[in-house]
């Protein structure tokens, strides 16, 4: 075990995969010698090569789309969107081409389109949003976003590995602002939902950076409840099992998006409860999310849009006493 | 695979070598004019069927055929080693596929939405490939393939691997920005590809001249990419303009792009009746019919196209018997294989007839010589 944060278990996956499988390769902006905006990638170029390392001109058709030439010709390329916000530029190659492939013609594309997401940094509109229910509507592609760094290295392996073209969600927030312990060399955690702290009363529902909005709520509450926090970890698959049984534990579901309500994770996560759990249910499921507007600029304007602890706080209360 | 597909792979003689780099000279056998000329007829064939299976309603969709356009995609296929990778074949392009050895009976299977190798019914008209003769089967979004077979290119580039990637693209593809990304990214690069842009005078309705001011080939020059003008009802050309990008691109040359002037002798689908082409276009057209011009060739070759035809119409006859027979897909089965499990199936080899593989490489020739 090594004390990281979750962008240093980030380069720690990549690099230890990398090292025990020479198929694997990175494609992004600026990912080689400058080690990517973000550093994730600092120093991969310097022991890998500029051939398993490549600073890729800027375009992200391209960059996804000869990451499909690849994988069909039987490498595992590992692509960087500088920010999840710039997948937007090639949409149509992991849709329709990466996300379809499989079904249509039998050949698979096992490639990682890394997605760094999210908001509360003055990002604005192109460099905050969560673009997760996109690809969830999008058959053929999994999509993950864990919220440790022991789950940030497990989960980006097990991307990795997977057979299927796997969107990794790795929230921006998260950075460097959570450390946690993580296991040396390679590991592949699988795609399944996380009980993060076990609970009687209520189940909030979360994944990515609003479980640690989340933990610090059911912190806040515990001198009155009980409350059960579920990482979801994976969208795609989603782990149904994991929130029926937490749901029949609690009797009561508040849900916690970062991303922007309609059609969102939540709203799936909601639509499964309601179809499935509704004897099960002592309340009204609650959901918290971004209202549906670009995530804006100024420090009085961001934070009235993402969901911040004292409004998850809130609908806690209002549920648990209902 | 029929004895008759079969016989046509055996070399008779070696290929004459090139005398010097610049000038080229014939490296086709009698055994690959015979080929090339069955592979144009039975394209020809395939399409004509297909284009009435559908119009008597068994062919569900629409139909898309590439009538005068049938050299193009045979002649480069023509010029492909075993291990190259046509990533991929576009709606004009069925003989592509039949050079790569794709079986008849499975074309026209998916064709019908029967149950099937190469799709399995979840795809139709000609939006198919049989990976496992190394052919990627295309998308309805133009060029996305072009970008792909980039990345399939750089795959065999970082290996170290003697092996190219061929993606055929139209002229209306050349208007989105993914056309950019691909020349751009395989320039750069020096990726293993040769880029066979099928200038067919159309996308769907829309003539060149209203599509773009300069023309694909031209803007090659632009990503510092060898490019050259071919005739694309010429199929020994085309043949020879894709062997030598081919080279080029296993030399470490980098990509090239081939633009073969053609001309699309039907509707975009067997929905569209093409009114919008003048008849005075198509008749003019007509006398470039890329099978009439190969024939003369072919009979000095000793081939008898009469014979071949009829042997041609007898294996689709026999394909289309056979595929009409089979059963559809079980809708049990509809959502099945959205996602890969297990260990991912790859890119196989596939039909390489042209006698130049089956006696000894150019470069060992050319050096002979």
């Amino acid at each position: 075990m090594a004390r990281m944060t979750y962008l240093q278990a980030i380069t720690d996956g990549l690099r230890e995969e990398m090292r025990a499988d020479e198929r694997v390769l990175l494609l992004g902006e600026d990912i080689g010698a400058f080690g990517g905006a973000f550093k994730a990638t600092v120093g991969l170029q310097e022991e890998f090569g500029s051939d398993r390392v490549q600073d890729t001109p800027i375009a992200e058709a391209a960059i996804i789309g000869t990451s499909v030439g690849a994988a069909i010709a039987g490498l595992r390329p590992v692509c960087e969107m500088q920010f999840s916000d710039f997948v937007a530029c090639g949409f149509d190659q992991l849709v329709n081409v990466a996300g379809k492939i499989h079904y249509r013609t039998g050949l698979a594309a096992p490639m990682v389109v890394r997605l760094p997401t999210g908001g509360g940094f003055g990002g604005g509109p192109f460099h905050s949003q969560n673009p997760e229910a996109w690809f969830m509507h999008a058959p053929g592609l999994k999509v993950v976003a864990p919220s440790t760094p022991e789950d940030a290295k497990g989960m980006l392996i097990g991307a990795i590995r997977d057979p299927n073209p796997v969107c990794f969600l790795e929230h921006k927030n998260l950075y460097r602002r959570v450390k946690g312990d993580v296991p040396e060399g390679t590991y592949a955690t699988p795609f399944e939902a996380r009980i993060a702290r076990p609970g009687r009363d209520l189940t909030i529902v979360a994944y990515g950076a609003m479980v640690h909005a989340a933990l610090t709520v059911a912190e806040q509450l515990a001198p009155e409840a009980d409350v059960e926090v579920l990482d979801l970890r994976s969208l795609v698959p989603l782990d149904e099992q994991a929130i029926l049984e937490s749901v029949s534990r609690t009797s009561k579901v508040l849900i916690v998006d970062e991303a922007n309500e309609t059609c969102a994770a939540g709203a799936q996560v909601a639509a499964l409860i309601a179809e499935q759990a509704f004897d099960q249910l002592d309340g009204p499921i609650r959901r918290i999310a971004t209202p549906d507007a670009p995530i804006p600029f100024s420090p009085t304007l961001e934070p009235a849009v993402l969901p911040t602890p004292d409004r998850i706080l809130e609908a806690a209360r209002e549920l648990l006493a209902y | 695979m029929s004895t008759a597909t079969r016989t046509r792979r055996r070399p008779e003689a070696a290929p004459k070598a090139e005398t010097a780099d610049d000038a080229p000279v014939d490296l086709l056998t009698a055994a690959d004019h015979a080929a090339l000329h069955e592979l144009m007829l039975l394209t020809r064939a395939v399409e004509e069927r297909g284009v009435r299976l559908y119009k008597q309603g068994k062919i569900p969709g629409s139909f898309y055929d590439g009538r005068g356009q049938e050299a193009i995609a045979v002649g480069a296929t023509y010029a492909l080693a075993a291990d190259d990778v046509v990533c991929s074949p576009l709606i004009r392009d069925l003989g592509a596929h039949l050079v790569r050895g794709t079986d008849l009976v499975e074309v026209f299977r998916h064709y019908l939405g029967r149950e099937n190798r190469l799709s399995r019914g979840r795809e139709g008209n000609i939006h198919f490939g049989d990976r496992r003769l190394g052919v990627v089967g295309p998308v309805s979004m133009l060029p996305d393939m072009m970008v792909v077979a980039v990345g399939v290119a750089m795959a065999f580039r970082i290996r170290g691997e003697q092996r190219c990637a061929l993606s055929f693209f139209g002229d209306g593809a050349t208007s989105r920005g993914d056309w950019h990304e691909a020349m751009n990214w395989a320039s750069v690069r020096r990726d293993p590809v040769v880029f066979v842009c099928e200038n067919n005078q159309l996308a769907y309705s829309t003539p060149t001249s209203r599509q773009f001011r300069v023309r694909p080939a031209e803007r090659a020059a632009a990503y510092a990419m060898p490019a050259e003008i071919v005739d694309g009802n010429d199929v020994t050309a085309v043949f020879d303009a894709v062997r030598r990008a081919r080279e080029r691109a296993l030399d470490g040359g980098g990509p090239t792009l081939v633009e073969a002037e053609s001309m699309r002798m039907h509707g975009h689908g067997a929905h569209d009746d093409a009114s919008y082409v003048t008849p005075e276009l198509l008749a003019a057209w007509a006398d470039r019919d890329p099978l009439a011009a190969h024939a003369p060739i072919a009979v000095a070759h000793g081939v008898d196209p009469e014979a071949l035809l009829r042997m041609v119409t007898e294996r689709v006859d026999a394909a289309v018997a056979e595929a009409l027979s089979s059963p559809m897909p079980d809708p049990a089965g509809a959502t099945d294989d959205v996602f890969c499990v297990g260990e991912p199936q790859g890119l196989g080899a596939g039909d390489a007839p042209w006698s130049g593989f089956a006696t000894a490489a150019i470069a060992d020739r050319r050096q002979a010589a």
